[in-house]
Parts: C-alpha cells; sequence; structure tokens
C-alpha cells in the first residue's frame, strides 16, 4: 500500500494506492493513527484501494471509532469496488455513515 | 480390507455403538421432553447403524433383531408409543441381547435366540393403536398450545463469532459468508465489533468481528450443508446455527451463551427479523425463569416443561445431535492398530533400550568425544521413544467406567436401593491390558459395595444419612503407581463380625492377633462371606477372593479402609506399567539389583552400628525399618565399611533396602523371570544390563512388607492394632 498525504489548509488528505489487506495491516494501523493524531481534520480516500480484506475493514472501524473518541472529523471517500464489496457484504454501510454510492442492505 | 478385517472392524464398531446405545438409554431414563427424544433418536440411529453394517456381512439374526427394535424406537420417535418402564426395561435387555448376538457372531458360533424378548418387542410394535393415538391426539393439542413457543421466522440464524487468528490463518470470514451467499439467499447480516479493543491493543491482524445471519436456505440446503460452510473454522470459532421455525429454547440457548450480553443480542436478533418483539419477551422471559433457577439443565427441561413436543423442535434437537455426531466422528480422527503389533514394537522398543545401553557403556570406555556425544544424544532419543511406545498403550480409565452407570442402575434395581454413583479421574491413565482385566473385578467391588455397604433407605435415615446412597469411583496417580478407589457411603465393615466369620470358618485361630488392615483383609479370603442373606447380587462367598487374585496377578494390591457407620474405601493400586520402566541400580557384593526409579524416595549413608545387630533408622524422628539385601539373598561376601541404605516407598508405607553400592539409573525392560524363580518373594523380573549382565528387579512392595513385617515380629505382640486409617487418609489424598 502506497500512502500520500495532501494538506490543505488543516485538512489532511490522505490518499492510499494499491492492495490494503492484512498484509498491510500492520504498518498501516501505526500510519493512519499517527495521522489522525496529528491531522485536526482528516479525510481518507479509498478510489485507489485494489484489494480490501476484513483485516482493512476493522482498521477502518478503529480509525472512525478513534476519531470519534477524540472528537476529530474523519471521513472516508471515494470507496473503490473492493471496498465496498466488503462494506457491503458486512452491512456496515451505516455505521461509517460516509456517502457512498452503492448502499445495499446487506443483501448479496 | 478383506473380508475378515471387515468383520474386526464391525465387531469393534459395535461394541462402541452398543456403549452409545446404553448411554443413551441410561439418559432416556433420565430426562424428559425434548432432550428425551434427542436420546431416543441417538438410540434410533445406533440401531440403525448396527442393523446396516450386520446387514453387509449377512449376519441375518442380528439384522432381524435390530430390525425389530428399530421399529419399535420409531414409534417411540413418532410419539405413537409412550416411554413406560417397562419399555425401558425392555430396552435395556435388548442392548444386551444384541451384544450376545454379536459376541456370538465373533466367536464363530449362531447367537442364542430370546423368543421371550422378541415376542415382547413384537407386542410392543403392534400394540394397539389405540394408546397410541390417544398420545398423538393428545400431542397433537398440546402442539395447537404449544404453537407460541416455536418462532415465526422462516429464515436460518446463522450466530457466528470468529476465532481470533482465522485471518492470520488466511481465512478471511468475508469467503465464508460469500460461500454461504452461494446456498440461498442472505437476508440480512450484522457486523458485531464489539470486541475491537483500544487503539494501542489492538492487533492488526487479529479478528475481532462477529456476526449474526438471517439466511434464507435454497431448496435442499439442510443444516449440514450450511455447517459444511464453517469447517476450515469450526475448531477456533463459535458457529450456531438455528433452523427455521426453531423452538424459543434454541434463542434462550443462543442468548444466553451470548458474549454480549443478553439485552444487545436480543435487540439484533428482532432487526435482523429472527424474532418478532413479543417472541424476544418470551425468549428473555424464560431465560430469566431459567436463570432464577440457577441451573443451566434447567434450559434443556424448559424445553417445556410439558411433556410433548413440537415435531418442528424435534427436528431441531435431531439436527444438532447430527451437529454433535459430526463433531465427535472428528474428534475421534484415530487409527485402530492390532494389539499384538504395539506389543511387537514395545519388544523391539526395549531391544533397542538395551541395546543403547551397550552402546553407552563402550562410549564411556573411549576417550572419543564425538563418540560419546553421539551415543548421548542416542540415549537421550532412545528414552523419548521408549516414553511414547509405552504411552501408546495407555488408555484412560474412563474407558472402563463408562460402563459403570449401568451396572450401578440395574444393582440398585435388583436391589431396591436408591444409589448415586460418582466418578472421579477418568483421564488417569492406565496400560490398555491392565484396563481391560480391571474391569471384572472392579464390578464386583462396585455391586459389593450396593449391596453390603449401602444401608437400607430406612437404617440410613436413622443414622443421619440421605435416602439414597453414594458409590464412587475415583482413579488418580500415586508414586509410580495407579489407585483406584471404590468407595461408598454405607454402613463400613464390622470388624467384629468379620473375626468371629473367619474363625468360624477356620480362616483364623481364636486368638489369632492381627491388625486391623489384616482383618479386613479376611474379607477377600476364599470361602468368606459374610452377608447375612444371600442376594441375587453377591453373598455367595465367591468373589471377593477372584478380585484379590486377580488384581494380585496385575501386581497390585488392595487396601481397605472402613469406618463403621460411615463407609468403605476399597483401594486398588496397580503399577504403572509392566513393560519398561526407569531404574535405579544398586550393587551387593559381586551382583546388581535394580528398584524401580519412581519408587526411591532418598539414599542415605548407613550409620556405623555400634554391633547391636539392629533393623531399623532413626530417620529424622521416624522408625524406618530395613532389610539388608546381603542376608535377604544370602551373598556370601564380606559387607563393605560403609554401606548405602535406599529409602524406598509404596503407597504409603515406606522401608529402607541396606546395599553395597549405589551405581546411578538406567533404563531397565522388564523380563519375566525364568521357571526356576518363579514364585521367588521379593524379585519382580530381570534385566539386561548393557554390559549384557543380568540385573534382577526387586518387588519393592513385597520387601516393604516384609520389612515391616520382621519388624512388627520382632516387636512385642500386644501391640494395639493400627489406629483406624480412613479419616487420616482421607486428609493426605491428592
Amino acid at each position: 500500500m502506497h500512502v500520500s498525504t495532501d494538506y490543505n489548509n488543516d485538512q489532511l488528505t490522505l490518499h492510499l494506492r494499491g492492495p490494503f489487506t492484512i498484509y498491510e495491516a500492520g504498518a498501516a494501523k501505526s500510519l493512519l493513527l499517527d495521522e489522525l493524531h496529528v491531522a485536526d481534520d482528516m479525510e481518507v480516500d479509498l478510489s485507489e484501494v485494489s484489494e480490501f480484506d476484513t483485516a482493512g475493514l476493522q482498521l477502518l472501524l478503529l480509525m472512525k471509532r478513534e476519531a470519534l473518541r477524540l472528537d476529530k472529523p474523519l471521513r472516508f471517500h471515494g470507496h473503490s469496488k473492493a471496498v465496498l464489496a466488503v462494506i457491503d457484504l458486512y452491512n456496515l454501510g451505516g455505521v461509517f455513515g460516509d456517502p457512498v454510492v452503492l448502499a445495499g442492505k446487506g443483501r448479496s | 480390507m478383506n473380508l475378515e478385517a471387515a468383520k474386526q472392524a464391525f465387531y469393534e464398531e459395535c461394541d462402541e455403538l452398543l456403549g452409545l446405545m446404553e448411554a443413551s438409554l441410561l439418559a432416556v431414563e433420565a430426562s424428559s421432553g425434548a432432550a428425551r427424544a434427542e436420546h431416543i433418536n441417538a438410540m434410533f440411529r445406533t440401531a440403525h447403524t448396527i442393523k446396516g453394517s450386520a446387514g453387509l456381512f449377512d449376519f441375518a439374526d442380528i439384522v432381524a433383531f435390530t430390525h425389530l427394535l428399530e421399529s419399535v424406537l420409531d414409534r417411540v420417535r413418532d410419539e405413537t408409543l409412550a416411554i413406560s418402564p417397562q419399555l425401558v426395561e425392555i430396552l435395556f435387555s435388548s442392548c444386551d441381547h444384541i451384544a450376545q448376538l454379536v459376541a456370538a457372531v465373533r466367536e464363530g458360533r449362531t447367537g442364542q435366540d430370546n423368543p421371550a424378548l422378541t415376542s415382547a418387542l413384537e407386542a410392543i410394535f403392534n400394540a394397539p393403536q389405540a394408546q397410541g393415538l390417544s398420545v398423538a391426539a393428545e400431542s397433537r393439542v398440546e402442539i395447537e398450545a404449544d404453537g407460541a413457543h416455536v418462532v415465526t421466522s422462516e429464515n436460518w440464524h446463522l450466530s457466528l463469532r470468529f476465532g481470533p487468528d482465522v485471518l492470520r490463518n488466511g481465512m478471511d470470514p468475508m469467503s465464508f459468508i460469500r460461500y454461504l451467499g452461494t446456498l440461498g439467499q442472505i437476508v440480512f447480516v450484522t457486523t458485531l465489533y464489539d470486541d475491537l479493543p483500544e487503539a494501542e491493543q489492538m492487533d492488526p491482524e487479529t479478528c475481532y468481528l462477529g456476526f449474526e445471519i438471517e439466511f434464507k436456505a435454497a431448496p435442499g440446503i439442510d443444516k449440514r450443508a450450511i455447517e459444511n460452510v464453517f469447517d476450515f473454522v469450526r475448531d477456533d470459532s463459535r458457529i450456531r446455527i438455528v433452523p427455521p421455525h426453531a423452538h424459543m429454547d434454541e434463542y434462550v440457548r443462543l442468548i444466553k451463551e451470548s458474549p454480549e450480553g443478553s439485552s444487545r443480542l436480543g435487540e439484533l436478533l428482532v432487526k435482523g427479523g429472527a424474532l418478532t418483539p413479543l417472541e424476544l419477551e418470551e425468549v428473555l422471559e424464560a431465560q430469566r425463569a431459567a436463570a432464577a433457577k440457577g441451573d443451566h439443565k434447567q434450559l434443556g427441561t424448559l424445553l417445556i416443561q410439558e411433556q410433548l413436543v413440537p415435531p418442528v423442535a424435534v427436528a431441531a434437537a435431531l439436527d444438532r445431535q447430527r451437529e454433535h455426531q459430526t463433531q465427535k466422528t472428528r474428534e475421534h480422527r484415530v487409527v485402530k492398530v492390532d494389539a499384538a503389533r504395539l506389543d511387537g514394537l514395545i519388544d523391539l522398543v526395549g531391544e533397542l533400550v538395551i541395546s543403547g545401553a551397550a552402546a553407552q557403556l563402550a562410549a564411556e570406555g573411549t576417550t572419543q568425544a564425538a563418540l560419546r556425544e553421539a551415543v548421548a544424544s542416542l540415549t537421550a532419543l532412545v528414552e523419548r521413544i521408549r516414553d511414547e511406545a509405552l504411552s501408546l498403550r495407555m488408555v484412560p480409565v474412563g474407558e472402563v467406567f463408562s460402563r459403570f452407570p449401568r451396572v450401578v442402575r440395574d444393582a440398585a434395581r435388583d436391589l431396591n436401593k436408591d444409589i448415586q454413583l460418582e466418578l472421579e479421574g477418568e483421564e488417569t491413565e492406565l496400560d490398555k491390558s491392565m484396563v481391560d482385566k480391571l474391569a471384572d473385578p472392579l464390578v464386583h467391588l462396585v455391586r459389593n459395595a450396593i449391596d453390603h455397604g449401602i444401608e437400607s433407605p430406612s437404617l440410613r435415615r436413622t443414622r443421619g444419612k440421605p435416602d439414597y446412597g453414594t458409590v464412587w469411583l475415583n482413579a488418580y496417580h500415586e508414586s509410580g503407581s495407579v489407585v483406584i478407589e471404590v468407595g461408598d457411603d454405607g454402613g463400613g465393615m464390622d470388624r467384629g463380625r468379620i473375626r468371629r466369620r473367619a474363625i468360624e470358618r477356620g480362616l483364623i485361630d481364636e486368638d489369632a492377633q492381627l491388625s486391623d488392615q489384616q482383618i479386613l483383609q479376611l474379607v477377600f479370603e476364599p470361602g468368606f462371606s459374610t452377608a447375612e442373606s444371600v442376594t441375587q447380587l453377591s453373598g455367595r462367598g465367591v468373589g471377593m477372593d477372584v478380585v484379590k487374585r486377580n488384581i494380585e496377578a496385575l501386581k497390585g494390591f488392595i487396601e481397605i479402609d472402613s469406618m463403621e457407620g460411615q463407609g468403605t474405601i476399597i483401594r486398588l493400586r496397580m503399577p504403572l506399567t509392566l513393560a519398561i520402566i526407569d531404574g535405579f541400580r544398586v550393587g551387593v557384593g559381586a551382583s546388581t539389583f535394580v528398584i524401580p526409579l519412581d519408587l526411591v524416595i532418598e539414599c542415605l549413608d548407613l550409620p556405623v552400628s555400634d554391633g547391636v545387630p539392629s533393623h531399623y533408622v532413626n530417620l529424622r524422628g521416624e522408625v524406618l525399618p530395613f532389610l539388608r539385601l546381603r542376608d535377604l539373598f544370602e551373598i556370601d561376601t564380606a559387607p563393605p565399611k560403609r554401606e548405602a541404605i535406599v529409602v524406598v516407598q509404596y503407597g504409603t508405607s515406606r522401608a529402607g533396602l541396606v546395599v553395597d553400592r549405589l551405581e546411578g539409573e538406567l533404563q531397565a525392560v522388564i523380563k519375566p523371570l525364568g521357571q526356576l524363580f518363579r514364585g521367588v518373594k521379593g524379585l519382580g523380573g530381570s534385566t539386561i544390563l548393557g554390559s549384557g549382565a543380568v540385573a534382577l528387579i526387586l518387588d519393592v512392595p513385597d520387601l516393604i512388607q516384609r520389612a515391616a513385617g520382621d519388624e512388627r515380629r520382632r516387636v512385642s505382640a500386644t501391640q494395639t492394632p493400627d489406629v483406624k486409617r480412613l479419616r487420616s487418609e482421607q486428609g493426605s489424598e491428592p
């Protein structure tokens, strides 16, 4: 997974590229959390995530919860197909509350 | 596999199945409602399996009989036939009959028909439908009245909690749920991430997720198929599958087991559509009621205290049973090996141990470091192979214990006593050959305890004991031996009566001085019986002496503890294994002896005597009797200036053995003694040393008795007998 950061005033945008799976999860966890702690307002662009699995999903859940705890805005946007497939399967769209294009009711 | 081998497998399978059948039947007797239906089902299936396998081999009589049994059970299963005590009795006899038939074909003869039993079964099977109909009619009414207990949801409900390591093992829950989707339609998924820990503690490679899934199965998809989806993760994950229209109880259980707490899961179930809010209310109410009773068994019987169960719930129970069954087969992934081949292996390992010792001896004489090193690691490996090989023969004693519920039930019924059986230490391991030979003596002791030990209910009441008597079996390891206890809380043994009877029967002289233990041991003398009345079970004066003989043939010992009015404990102390032991080598003169290492407590220098030949030493304030091996085996060399004393213990008694030299540890392969030495007391066998020389293995229990006996003879004969030991020993039990 490749991560590039993009500052716009106080808003940080992270662009994630490539696979985001259990193989990347260890490195991704510390990276994402560190950024979250530094940033005041954070956005994560998921549009170029090519592979996604349960480990990746757990990290997104963790981020969301951590942001809530720190009371910082955190948005995921541009969900790629791979990400959407997992969120959809797990019927977690509502939990993230981010605008996504396809919202299924957990039906496959 | 040739036909003979297949038959062999059939016999073994039958043994297992008959055991299962009996267990189910016992459970049927003890349960009611859906739990009972489950056990009936289990029994039906075992009968069916036996019939099927017997059919393969053309064992016509077994097929015919099991078919009849199966038909009767089928009627019970359909609830057109009620379970009555008579029926249960007949079913027990049927089990026994099948066992006899199987034993008969195994020995190549034709089985004895049991026309009485057959006609009884036929009569039951053909019993007027009227009786059955009335039950059926009743049950139909019940079902209607019971309708509220079945949930309305048409979907399967799956409750999945994946194990922490599934991701690491490359098994993503995602793929399982996707695969599940190919078997039907996933109606609703709730993902639980309550377990997700704090950010710092969260391990990104651990799975923290759980799922509650509503699933509409495609036609032809049954529970088995759904279960199979999760085959790979079943072991470390918690998978619960509730069928459509399941009984409320299924949900009660689901909620009870849920780690998230009942209200949270209940909410989820309603959200997913598994339960309606009204149904949830009912489930929670049932669960509270069950919890208030504080008895987890209640959940099973809560299963409607009404005796009849809606058919759907029976189906659910059947499914659960099947689930159980598949798990069982998974656990029992064993290889069956002919015992003779195992013995062959052990013999070879024994030879290996001897050659290893020889190599070690040779290596010690050289200065080649490499050789010595190689031999040292070889020796370590040989030791491990030996342990492995020996453990192959070890089986849990529970294998024997499992037959006792039936034994106790039958005996209690015959004698009209209420007996509770407690089993403990079933996992204690014992040599397979010994386990087989222990079964009969134990059955005898248990029957004896029930018959003679436990008093009549009225007598028990006057003694302030509960009406039901307790008999227990317990097994544990203790200093190189396995102890199996048969205990009861009955009347205990009347020493006066035993003594009188023994004198009457001419077993002892009127003025014989006997220790407490010796008096108690008299009951094992041939022809001894104190029972006032001869009952169907015991009291014919045969048996106890046979028990003793059998135990002694296995190199075991029997101890009795008995408190009048409080109960009796009979302890069988058996050696751990019969083949190879860790030994301690000692030398006297030119001879070498081996003492089983497990029995050695410590070694000391023998204090130089002041000329007076004594037979005991003061060991830290305790009197320790000792034996001089030089005297015992009449070795005619002069003793060295300093002798050593090896303290050995067997059971609770200790003694010292005086030797010239301590030569260290070795592995000893026990070889039986030749004809000439059979019956020589004090010797347990022989072994071959690395040098090729023969060493004798000492029979420590016998030597300890001898040392203590010698001592007792020397001490004045008027000593009081040992204090009663029941109380003191109970304290020291592990």
